[in-house]
C-alpha cells in the first residue's frame, strides 16, 4: 500500500504551496513571489531593453507617435489635446503607476487597505480634513465644463487603457511585495492627487492651534514680538516700495473680538495635522535681459519637497499641431506644471499663506448632530467614513459638517490629550475650484496677458508663479484665493457660535502681490512674505525669510548672467542667516570658561566660511549651537503649556537679539538667579558639544555625514534599500541649495528664452518607477554633483533625429 | 554475463528515465508558467512521475532538479539581463545580504522543493494504482 506515503507526500505538497501563496505579516506569498515567470524577477528589465511598440486603443481620435530620447523622456507627439492626454495618462501609468494609486488612495484616507492597522490613525485624519469632500467638489468643478471634462477624462481613460492591458506578472514589484492589486483610475482620483498636494502646501502654513496655546501665556505685546507678521531681514516678492491699490474689501472685527478671542486664554488640548512643515518651501526667481549676457530673460526654479523614488516629478514634452510644453508634470495629473512652451516659460514656489482656520463647535449632544450657531441649534451633515483595513475590521468614524467645514476634532477622535474642545476647519482647500485648467492654458500661453489670464483662477494652493517671455516680459503674481482677514482674525481658535467669526470674503484677484518688468531688472520668490508692511491686508503665513534675502543679495549683485550663473547660483551653500547670528554667538561666548573640546568647536566656528557646503565641519558645530541657543532661551516659555506653544522662528531669535541683546526671554524661568545672553550662549555651546563629540567619534562631524541626505521610496523605511542614502550633498532649508535629510531642490530648472530655447534640469530621480529599471535613480548622481541635462525641446522636423531610442506608436483601433 | 548487461541496461533505463522526467519537469513547468499561477508547478511535476514511473527517492530527486533548474535558471538569465539591479535590492529587502548569486540559489530552491514533493507524490499515486 502506497495511500500513506502518498497521502504524506501530498499533504506537504499542499501545505508548502498554500504556506507560499499567502502573506505572512509583512512577508509577501514567497512562491509567487520568487516565481521567474509571475514574481518580482519579471520586473527585472533588461538594461538594454527596447521602449518600442505599436499600440492601438479604442479610446484614441487619431494616430500620435512617443519618441523617447536616451533618459527616457517621452516626446509626444499627438493630433489633438484628447489624444495628447490619453497618452500623458497612459505614460503615466505605465512608468508611475505604484506612485499613483498608493498617493490617491492614502490622499482619500485609504491607507490601511495597504498597510494594515497603523495607518487607520492617518486615515481618520485625512478623512476628518475633508480631502475627499475636497476632492468631490474638486471633481464637480472640472466636469462642470465640458471642454475640462474632455481633458480630464481622455486623460482617465488613458491611464486605465494601460492597467487594462497590464499581465498579472507585469504589475510593478510594489504591489507583489505589498500584495495587492491596481485600481481603476478616474477623474476623481485625479482630484484626490490634486487635493494631496493642496494639503501639502496649504493645509500645514498656519501655526493656530500652538499660537492659541502661546496665547495662553504671552501678552498681546510678547505675542506680536516673538511671531512677527514682518520679519525685519524681509525682502519681499513684490520689490519694496511698490505702491499698492486701496483694498477693494475691508473686513470688519466682530464686536466681541476683545473679549471672546483676544483675551480668550483657554487652551487647546488637540495637536495640529503635523508639525508645520518648513521644509516645503521652494525658489523661483527670473532675470530680465538687462542683466543676462544673452539680452533675454532667465528663468530658474526649484521647488523643495519631500524627495521620493519614484519622484513626484515626470519629464515629458507635450506636442499637439497648436501647442507645445516641455517641463515635468505629475503622474496622476495631466498637463505640464513647471515648464515652457515656444514663447513663454513659467514656474512655480508654495505661497506659504494660511488658508485653513479652526473654529469651536458646540453640539447639542453627544450625536453631533446639531450645533449651536446664530442663536439656535443647527443640523450638521453627519458623513459616515468607513475605513477598510488589511488584515483587520473595517472602523468607522463619523465626522459632522458644519457652515464652517468639517468638524476635524472632536471627542470620537481620540489620538490627542484628553478635555480637548471640538474644533471645524474652514480650509480654502475644499472650495470649488479647478486648478488643472490653469496648467493647461499655461502650457499654451504666448504672452504676458495670457499668462495673467491663465492663472488668475487659480485657488488653492496659493503659488507664486513666475514668468518669462521671448518678448523679454519678466513677471511674478502670488496667485490664490485669499480671504481677506481683519487683523489677527485666525491666527487663533475662533468662536464658532455665530457667524460674525467666519471669513468674510476674499481679496479681489487683481489685488494679489505682483510685479511686471520692475526696474532692478530680476523678480524672485522664496516663500517669503510676499510684501511688505504697505500691503493693505492681514497676511498670515508660514513664511521663510533667509532664502530670499540670499537671493537677492546675489541677482542684485550680477550682471552679464549666464545659465551657467544660475546653475551655480541654484546650488549655492551660503547661509545668510548665520552671517548674522554666528557674530551673536561669538561676541557673547564666554571663552574662558569653555574646556578644550567646547573650545575645539568655537574655533570651528568662528574659521566656517559661512558655506554649508558637504564636507563643512563649521555648518555643523553652528547649527547645533544655534538649535542648543533655541532650547535655552525658549523651551522654559514655551513648554509651560501642553501641548507646547508656536516655536518662534530661527529668523525670530537672530532679529531680537541683534536689536536688544538683554532680550526679557533670555533669561530661564525656571531658575532663581537671572541668566544674560553671554551664560545662555556659553551654556548652548557646552550642551552642544556633548552631542557634538558623540557625533564626532561616530565620524559625522561633516555636514552630509551629519545631516545624511537621502531619497526615500515611497514606503520609506520599510523598503530602504529602494532608496539612495548618504548623498553627499550639503545645503539646509533656509540655505539656497535646500537640501535637509530628506527634503529638497525636487527639480532644477533654467530657462533662457533665446530661440531656440535654451533650457536645462534635472531632478533626483529617474522617468521609470521601477526599482528593477536602470532608469529609476539615475539621475540622482547629476543632482547630487550639480550637474544638468540639456533639455531637447524637440521639433517636428526632429523626427528622424539621432536623440531618438524608442519610438512608441499610438493609433485609433 | 548476462546478468550483467541486464543490469547494465536497467541502470540505463532508469538513468534515462530520471534525465527524461526532469526535462519534461522543466519543460511542462515552464510551458504552464506562461499560462497558469505560479503553483501549477506542483500538478505538472506530479504528472510527470505518474507518466514516468520512478522510485520515490528518484522522483523526489527529479522533481527537485528539474525545477531548481528551471527557477534558477531562469532567474539568473533575468539577473544577468538586468545587470543585478533589482536582485541587489530585493535580497536586501529580504534578510539575504543583498546576495544576487544566493537569491537566484534560494528561488530556485523553493520552486525546487515543491516539485520535488509534488513528483513524489506522483510516484506514490502511481505505485499504488499499479497494485
Amino acid at each position: 500500500m502506497r495511500i500513506v506515503p502518498f497521502a504524506i507526500s501530498a499533504i506537504i505538497t499542499g501545505g508548502l504551496v498554500f504556506a507560499l501563496n499567502k502573506q505572512w505579516g509583512k512577508i509577501p506569498p514567497m512562491g509567487k513571489f520568487l516565481s521567474p515567470q509571475h514574481g518580482f524577477w519579471q520586473n527585472a528589465e533588461p538594461v538594454n531593453k527596447s521602449f518600442d511598440a505599436e499600440l492601438n486603443f479604442s479610446g484614441l481620435k487619431g494616430k500620435a507617435e512617443v519618441y523617447f530620447d536616451e533618459r527616457l523622456v517621452p516626446h509626444v507627439f499627438a493630433e489633438n489635446d484628447e489624444d495628447l492626454y490619453f497618452i500623458q495618462g497612459y505614460l503615466h501609468a505605465k512608468f508611475r503607476l505604484f506612485q499613483m494609486d498608493l498617493q490617491t488612495k492614502a490622499a482619500a484616507g485609504r491607507a490601511s487597505e495597504i498597510a494594515g492597522p497603523k495607518a487607520i490613525q492617518f486615515d481618520k485624519r485625512q478623512r476628518r480634513l475633508g480631502m475627499t469632500f475636497a476632492a468631490e467638489n474638486a471633481m464637480k468643478e472640472l466636469e462642470k465644463d465640458p471642454q475640462s471634462k474632455a481633458l480630464f477624462s481622455a486623460y482617465t481613460d488613458g491611464v486605465n487603457a494601460y492597467i487594462n492591458s497590464l499581465k498579472e506578472s507585469e504589475i510593478p514589484v510594489e504591489y507583489k511585495l505589498l500584495n495587492f492589486k491596481p485600481e481603476k483610475w478616474s477623474n476623481y482620483r485625479t482630484a484626490l492627487l490634486l487635493k494631496m498636494m493642496a494639503k501639502m502646501l496649504s493645509a500645514e502654513t498656519e501655526s493656530d492651534l500652538p499660537n492659541t496655546n502661546a496665547k495662553s501665556i504671552f501678552s498681546e505685546e510678547e505675542l506680536k514680538m516673538i511671531y512677527p507678521q514682518v520679519p525685519d531681514s524681509l525682502e519681499p516678492i513684490v520689490p519694496k516700495g511698490t505702491v499698492f491699490e486701496k483694498p477693494g474689501i475691508i473686513p470688519v472685527k466682530p464686536v466681541t473680538a476683545d473679549s471672546l478671542y483676544f483675551s480668550n486664554k483657554e487652551t487647546v488640548a488637540n495637536r495640529p495635522v503635523s508639525e508645520s512643515e518648513k521644509s516645503n518651501g521652494s525658489n523661483n526667481w527670473v532675470v530680465a535681459g538687462s542683466k543676462t549676457q544673452s539680452g533675454v530673460p532667465i528663468l530658474c526654479n526649484d521647488p523643495h519637497l519631500e524627495l521620493s523614488l519614484p519622484s513626484i516629478w515626470y519629464e515629458v514634452q507635450l506636442v499637439t499641431p497648436n501647442s507645445n510644453a516641455y517641463g515635468v508634470s505629475l503622474p496622476g495629473s495631466p498637463f505640464v506644471i513647471i515648464g515652457f512652451n515656444d514663447s513663454i516659460a513659467w514656474g512655480v514656489t508654495n505661497a506659504q499663506r494660511d488658508v485653513k482656520d479652526y473654529y469651536e463647535i458646540k453640539f447639542k449632544d453627544k450625536s453631533k448632530s446639531e450645533y449651536w450657531f446664530n442663536g439656535q441649534w443647527v443640523k450638521t451633515n453627519l458623513k459616515e467614513e468607513i475605513i477598510k483595513v488589511k488584515g483587520g475590521k473595517e472602523v468607522k468614524d463619523t465626522v459632522a459638517y458644519t457652515v464652517f467645514g468639517p468638524v476635524m476634532y472632536d471627542a470620537s477622535f481620540s489620538d490627542d490629550l484628553s478635555n480637548k474642545r471640538n474644533l471645524a476647519i474652514r480650509w480654502a482647500a475644499h472650495d470649488p475650484s479647478n486648478e488643472g485648467m490653469t496648467f493647461y492654458k499655461l502650457n499654451r500661453a504666448k504672452n504676458y496677458d495670457e499668462y495673467a489670464e491663465a492663472i488668475k483662477t487659480f485657488s488653492c494652493p496659493g503659488q507664486n508663479f513666475v514668468f518669462a517671455s521671448k518678448a523679454g516680459d519678466i513677471a511674478i503674481w502670488q496667485q490664490g484665493k485669499f480671504p481677506a482677514r481683519w487683523d489677527r482674525q485666525g491666527l487663533y481658535v475662533m468662536p464658532g457660535e455665530d457667524s460674525s467669526y467666519m471669513w468674510q470674503g476674499f481679496i479681489p484677484q487683481t489685488e494679489n502681490p505682483h510685479s511686471k518688468n520692475p526696474e532692478r531688472g530680476f523678480l524672485e520668490s522664496a516663500n517669503q512674505r510676499p510684501a511688505d508692511s504697505t500691503y493693505p491686508y492681514f497676511i498670515p503665513g508660514s513664511y521663510i525669510t533667509p532664502r530670499a534675502v540670499s537671493i537677492t543679495k546675489y541677482l542684485s549683485g550680477m550682471i552679464n548672467i549666464t545659465p551657467d550663473d544660475m546653475k551655480k547660483l541654484q546650488n549655492n551653500y551660503f547661509n545668510s542667516l548665520a552671517e548674522d547670528a554666528r557674530g551673536i554667538l561669538l561676541n557673547y561666548v564666554k571663552e574662558a570658561d569653555l574646556e578644550a573640546v567646547e573650545k575645539k568647536y568655537l574655533d570651528l566656528v568662528k574659521s566656517w566660511d559661512l558655506m554649508a557646503s558637504p564636507d563643512s565641519k563649521g555648518q555643523t558645530v553652528y547649527q547645533c549651537w544655534w538649535d542648543s541657543l533655541e532650547v535655552e532661551i525658549w523651551k522654559d516659555e514655551l513648554t509651560k503649556v501642553n501641548p507646547q506653544a508656536a516655536w518662534p522662528e530661527e529668523q525670530t531669535l537672530m532679529e531680537l537679539l541683534k536689536k536688544d541683546s538683554a532680550m526679557k526671554f533670555i533669561d530661564n524661568i525656571n531658575t532663581t538667579q537671572k541668566e544674560t545672553l553671554n551664560d545662555v550662549v556659553t551654556t548652548a555651546l557646552k550642551k552642544a558639544s556633548a552631542n557634538l563629540a558623540k557625533k564626532e567619534s561616530e565620524g559625522k562631524l561633516e555636514w552630509t555625514k551629519f545631516k545624511k541626505p537621502t531619497v526615500y521610496h515611497l514606503l520609506k523605511e520599510s523598503l530602504l534599500p529602494f532608496a539612495r542614502t548618504g548623498l553627499n550633498v550639503g545645503g539646509n532649508g533656509n540655505i539656497i541649495n535646500a537640501v535637509t535629510h530628506s527634503h529638497g531642490p525636487s527639480w532644477r530648472m533654467i530657462v533662457q528664452m533665446t530661440s531656440p530655447t535654451e533650457a536645462y534640469g534635472v531632478y533626483p530621480g529617474g522617468e521609470s518607477g521601477n526599482p528593477g529599471s536602470k532608469y529609476y535613480d539615475g539621475f540622482v548622481d547629476s543632482w547630487v554633483e550639480g550637474k544638468y541635462y540639456k533639455l531637447w525641446f524637440m521639433k517636428d522636423e526632429d523626427r528622424a533625429d539621432k536623440n531618438i531610442k524608442w519610438t512608441m506608436k499610438f493609433e485609433k483601433k | 554475463m548476462d546478468n550483467e548487461i541486464r543490469k547494465e541496461i536497467i541502470k540505463l533505463i532508469t538513468e534515462m528515465k530520471f534525465l527524461t522526467a526532469t526535462i519534461l519537469t522543466a519543460l511542462l513547468a515552464f510551458i504552464s508558467g506562461l499560462f497558469l499561477p505560479w503553483w501549477a508547478i506542483a500538478i505538472t511535476s506530479l504528472l510527470v512521475t505518474v507518466v514516468i514511473h520512478q522510485r520515490a527517492g528518484k522522483a523526489f530527486l527529479s522533481g527537485l532538479l528539474g525545477v531548481f533548474i528551471l527557477w534558477a535558471g531562469l532567474a539568473w538569465w533575468i539577473d544577468m539581463k538586468n545587470n543585478g539591479i533589482l536582485s541587489k535590492k530585493i535580497a536586501s529587502v529580504l534578510p539575504l545580504g543583498g546576495n544576487s548569486l544566493l537569491l537566484v540559489l534560494v528561488t530556485g530552491v523553493v520552486g525546487g522543493l515543491i516539485a520535488a514533493f509534488a513528483a513524489m507524490s506522483g510516484s506514490y499515486l502511481r505505485a499504488s494504482k499499479s497494485r
